[in-house]
């Protein structure tokens, strides 16, 4: 039906970000979506481009993306997706607070990354809005956030405009093999060939490799966030708490965006659609006042959740299928993968084109699974 | 929309500026018909792309002003019925909430 050089399975900021690098380079792409662009936790997430807190294997990606990607990346992709790098603050209230960020920042430290500690009177200084019982916190300088919902549409945008053909709508059955090599994929309307395919389509790549019996082990968990009407301008950095109750950053509109939990999630009624639980949002908004009390005359406009795709390790797979010519998987970011999504696109690009990797993969193979499939 | 498959590949034609298009759709976030035309061009094709994109609907209203009229322009320079562009999902709390009366919202006084 369709003939391309690459299929991308998954139209959010992975397989768009990989549509972007490798059309660049004169690959031709299509890019197959069940739903519409960014619909899944592309549009869902908090926002943050952080290296902080990061798994020391992750850590490298987030780094290099932080220094040479996102600083360019908007102006690169013509489009402005609201990045502002002014630092990660994560607060504390008490000495067990204190001791977990200090793990933190000699954590960063050891991997080069630059993070202090403050002290209560710094945090005030640099962060009038907080809390009395607030006396710790962590800086990040380099760390930051971005729009998620625009960075991603700016990487469709551009792909889109460089010639990848995108089809919405169509959702990916099965891969096809010829000869123990990726031939194509099989939907409901029928088929596309290309003899490369990454799947990048977060809790359904699983189904979609099972068809030809490859396996990753894959697990949802419901997050949620909510968004407040515009305030004054309060602070620019990325927030964030040592008990990780709410995570959260004012947008360049005004609005608040945070996101947390209420622990009873996982319990919730067993849905196929992210649907919100009534009692996230109060949970989010407590957790918030308990650091930020000014804020609570800002209005809540809109609460919405999003799945992430968990892997045992929390690191995505980001590999080739070693038994399987052409196939590629790009999954199981575990909830942090729209701050790499620059670098895992560039390197998907890399992988197809077979040249010299920007960053190694090893942590991030296919095989380190294996064992337990 | 799911079941609504789109083919999406560049425009050949540059984009036409139109006389109404400095017009306000949405009035929360001040969003003209222009933006809206120029963000179909430019490869929205969906009320939430456009909504993400553009921020209509994104306001205090919800979208709940506009949405019928974003979905008319999409349609029509979609020229597609419609009934085939759906109309962006409402969520809680459909009216804004203060945090601060949000935070009063406990399991323990639920029955």
């Amino acid at each position: 039906m369709s003939k391309a050089d690459v299929i991308i399975i998954g139209g959010g900021v992975i397989g768009c970000a990989a549509a972007y690098y490798l059309q660049k380079n004169g690959v031709q792409v299509l890019v197959l979506e069940k739903d519409e662009i960014g619909a899944g936790s592309s549009s869902r997430n908090g926002g943050g481009v952080r290296q902080s807190a990061r798994n020391i294997r992750e850590l490298p990606l987030a780094m290099y993306a932080v220094r040479n990607m996102w600083p360019v990346l908007g102006e690169e992709l013509g489009v402005d997706i609201e990045y502002c790098q002014q630092g990660n603050l994560r607060l504390g209230k008490t000495v067990e607070h204190e001791r977990i960020l200090q793990q933190l920042v000699a954590q960063g430290q050891a991997t080069g990354l630059d993070m202090v500690m403050l002290t209560a009177a710094q945090v005030r200084e640099i962060c009038p809005h907080i809390a009395e019982e607030v006396t710790t916190a962590s800086f990040c300088p380099t760390d930051g956030h971005a729009n998620p919902l625009i960075s991603t549409l700016a990487f469709y945008k551009k792909a889109r405009e460089m010639g990848t053909e995108f089809i919405t709508g169509e959702q990916v059955q099965a891969l096809t093999l010829r000869r123990g090599k990726i031939a194509g994929v099989l939907t409901a309307r029928g088929k596309y060939e290309a003899s490369t395919v990454i799947v990048a389509a977060a809790l359904n790549s699983r189904a979609i490799i099972n068809s030809i019996g490859v396996d990753i082990p894959l697990q949802s968990s419901l997050i949620e966030c909510l968004v407040t009407d515009a305030q004054p301008p309060m602070f620019p950095y990325m927030i964030g708490t040592a008990p990780a109750n709410f995570y959260g950053h004012q947008t360049s509109h005004g609005s608040f965006v945070f996101g947390g939990s209420s622990g009873l999630e996982p319990y919730g009624p067993n849905v196929e659609q992210p649907i919100s639980q009534p009692l996230t949002p109060p949970a989010i908004c407590r957790a918030v006042l308990g650091y930020f009390p000014i804020l609570g005359r800002a209005r809540v406009v809109r609460t919405w959740s999003g799945f992430l795709d968990k892997t045992p390790d929390l690191l995505p797979v980001i590999s080739k299928v070693t038994d399987i010519s052409g196939l590629i998987l790009a999954c199981g970011f575990s909830g942090h993968g729209f701050g790499i999504a620059p670098i895992v696109g560039k390197l998907l690009s890399e992988l197809v084109e077979e040249k010299t990797l920007t960053l190694p993969l090893d942590a991030f193979s296919f095989g380190r699974f294996k064992p337990f499939m | 929309m799911k079941e609504c498959v789109i083919r999406r590949t560049a425009a050949k034609e540059p984009f036409m500026a139109k006389l109404e298009d400095s017009m306000i759709v949405c009035r929360c976030e001040e969003i003209t018909k222009g933006e809206i035309r120029q963000a179909v061009y430019d490869g929205m094709m969906t009320m939430n792309e456009v909504k993400r994109y553009l921020r209509t609907g994104m306001g205090l209203c919800q979208g709940q002003s506009c949405s019928r009229k974003v979905r008319d322009i999409i349609a029509e320079e979609m020229s597609v019925p419609r009934e085939t562009i759906e109309i962006s999902s409402a969520r809680n709390p459909i009216r804004p909430v203060p945090m601060s009366i949000y935070a009063n919202d406990k399991a323990c006084k639920r029955r």
